[in-house]
């Protein structure tokens, strides 16, 4: 219990928002949305932060995902769960097929791979028009529902991200503490050392890899039908780069920090605009002032205050712990 | 069908005489300082486009305008190595890109708040009239873009192997701690390598205005070349960067003209990845081992 102390309070306060502020524009709307980039995020922490294999081309698979699920239903009118499953079943093959050679390359090679993939896809997505609708997109996406209860307000949309942020943080702290887990992180501190200990570190990458690329194909199948429309733009290179602000900005290596900033991140712009021409201006120096104050972003930064704080009173701290 | 293919190869190495500044510009600051700066492309857009200003909106003349142009860029990016990139200390390789794309936005919206969304143009340094060379034709500035790069690249080549200050420059990216030990001022090295890198970048921006057009948002796509370029000659080697930026502008170019002009970034990325997949540290990039 004591473990997943974090995830319950994240599910008290998931369910506790709309209880207190009933209907509220920011919550619903904005809030559901930095939920889908939350679960991104979550599957993203679990390649960079934990594994240490840099993706500047994350939205990619989200694009998979959310287009696999458009077609599907609007143009050849399968059920929606099964066009959700046949996404992931495309989505990850995708990513195992371009795991291997890809995450052989180390730091800025992997970086500029994962960004020409997911230009790539983007390029294929705004191309190939008779099958994804090109730069206008596909509409008229039929919505979810589930046990015949359509998924059609926005209040609904909110319950049920919230409910798969939910699952996907569980997974991801239950996959940190399990053996794999610990194989992911020795292979992040030198993955020469964690190949002598024993660990497959290529299989490893691979199937960590592909875990990321499907929660990215999942936000992607729920971002199609809850806004009933999908085009390029939702899919291209600032996203990717967003997802990994967002997973920096929070802290790497923590599945809280990667929601914190993708929450950050989501409601900034929606808090900028009312400096109008200066939102662009605004936002860039707000990203640089965090990451040159918080160089380990918002969760490592207060977790140093508090380890510091904990110093000057004479307690140890964790910090201290493991230095001795 | 060969006079196409030759036009076809002279867009491409105009393209790829830019692309191989940026790379260049990259080179510099990650053989420097291990950081990738992914406002480079930023560096191209702010030159053009003050130039363009300067020489259109203040009717000063061309050559002045694109003096000062040069000089307000290798202004801004002295500014972002000590305002940005210095302070941050005990950063991640990720969070210095990350600082770097805050930068990147930053600039973009100055420039947005400056210049409108408008497209603008400069004139052409020499007169519009086409030359003919057998079958192909070009423009004096395709000549001004090649021209201005070979020269930019020569001075590079010999700036760090004929003059101390570059010689230093080299030592910092060798080894850090002992450039400081025999006396070489690191920061200082790191702020030259910064406005270098600015300078070569508001070079390749002014030379190919005219051709290309800018705007406020041009920087990006011309910063991801760049970075392209830098990786497919071999992070860290400066003539490798040159040679990765001219491949990436042919192959451009004639995937362009001979497959499909939609696909042309998609082809260009593709055969960056496949030379990935075969050689993972590049055309002349030298192979790395991790020490435990």
């Amino acid at each position: 219990m004591k473990r997943l102390r974090g995830w319950w309070l994240l599910a008290a306060l998931l369910a506790a928002l709309p209880l207190i502020f009933p209907g509220n524009y920011y919550l619903i709307v904005v809030g559901a949305s930095a939920g889908l980039f939350a679960i991104l995020a979550v599957g993203l922490n679990l390649l960079m932060g934990y594994a240490g294999q840099i993706s500047l081309g994350h939205a990619a698979f989200f694009g998979l995902g959310a287009y696999a699920s458009a077609i599907l239903t609007s143009r050849h009118g399968w059920n929606p769960w099964l066009a959700l499953g046949a996404g992931l079943v495309v989505t990850g093959l995708i990513a195992y097929l371009i795991a291997r050679p890809v995450l052989r390359l180390k730091g800025h090679y992997l970086a500029m791979a994962t960004l020409g993939f997911g230009i790539i896809v983007h390029i294929l997505l705004v191309q190939t028009g008779s099958l994804t609708g090109g730069p206008d997109g596909i509409g008229e996406i039929p919505p979810l529902s589930l046990f015949g209860w359509a998924i059609d307000t926005d209040g609904r949309w909110y319950a049920v991200i919230a409910a798969t942020l939910l699952l996907v943080v569980l997974l991801a702290l239950n996959l940190m503490d399990s053996r794999t887990g610990r194989a992911l992180r020795a292979l992040h501190g030198s993955e020469v050392a964690a190949g002598l200990m024993g660990i497959d570190t290529a299989a490893a990458k691979t199937s960590i890899f592909v875990l990321a690329a499907l929660t990215a194909g999942l936000a992607g199948s729920l971002f199609a039908h809850q806004q009933a429309f999908v085009s390029p733009d939702s899919f291209n290179f600032f996203v990717s780069i967003e997802l990994v602000t967002m997973v920096v900005l929070g802290g790497m290596a923590s599945t809280y920090g990667a929601i914190l900033g993708a929450v950050i991140l989501t409601f900034l712009p929606e808090l900028l605009v009312v400096f109008e021409d200066y939102e662009v201006l605004i936002f860039g120096a707000i990203l640089m002032l965090i990451m040159i104050f918080l160089p380990q972003g918002i969760v490592g930064g207060l977790k140093d205050l508090w380890q510091s704080g904990h110093r000057r009173r004479g307690r140890p701290g964790k910090g201290d712990q493991d230095a001795a | 069908m060969w006079d196409q293919i030759l036009q076809f190869v002279l867009t491409g190495i105009t393209l790829g005489s830019t692309y191989a500044l940026v790379a260049l510009g990259f080179a510099i600051i990650y053989n420097a300082s291990d950081v990738v700066n992914l406002a480079q492309g930023e560096f191209v857009m702010l030159g053009a486009m003050s130039a363009i200003s300067l020489s259109a909106g203040q009717g000063l003349p061309l050559p002045v305008a694109i003096l000062l142009a040069v000089l307000i860029t290798l202004i801004l990016g002295l500014m972002l190595q000590r305002f940005a990139i210095a302070p941050a200390r005990g950063i991640t390789v990720v969070g210095t890109i990350i600082i770097t794309i805050g930068a990147s936005i930053f600039l973009r919206g100055l420039a947005l708040l400056i210049w409108g969304k408008d497209i603008h143009a400069l004139p052409h340094f020499s007169g519009e009239s086409p030359i003919r060379l057998g079958g192909v034709t070009l423009l004096p500035q395709n000549l001004w873009v090649m021209g201005g790069a070979a020269v930019l690249v020569l001075a590079v080549h010999l700036f760090f192997n004929r003059t101390l200050l570059g010689k230093a420059i080299l030592a910092c990216s060798c080894n850090r701690t002992a450039a400081q030990l025999v006396g070489i001022n690191v920061g200082r090295m790191l702020l030259v390598a910064y406005g270098l890198s600015a300078l070569l970048g508001a070079m390749a921006g002014v030379l190919v205005a005219p051709i290309t057009y800018t705007s406020y948002d041009a920087g990006i796509m011309l910063g991801l070349k760049g970075f392209a370029a830098a990786i497919l000659g071999g992070m860290g080697n400066p003539m490798g960067a040159v040679a990765g930026g001219l491949l990436l502008g042919l192959l451009e170019s004639l995937a362009a003209g001979l497959i499909s002009s939609g696909y042309k970034d998609a082809i260009a990325f593709v055969i960056l990845l496949l030379v990935l997949f075969l050689r993972p540290s590049g055309l002349f990039g030298r192979a790395s081992a991790e020490r435990v």
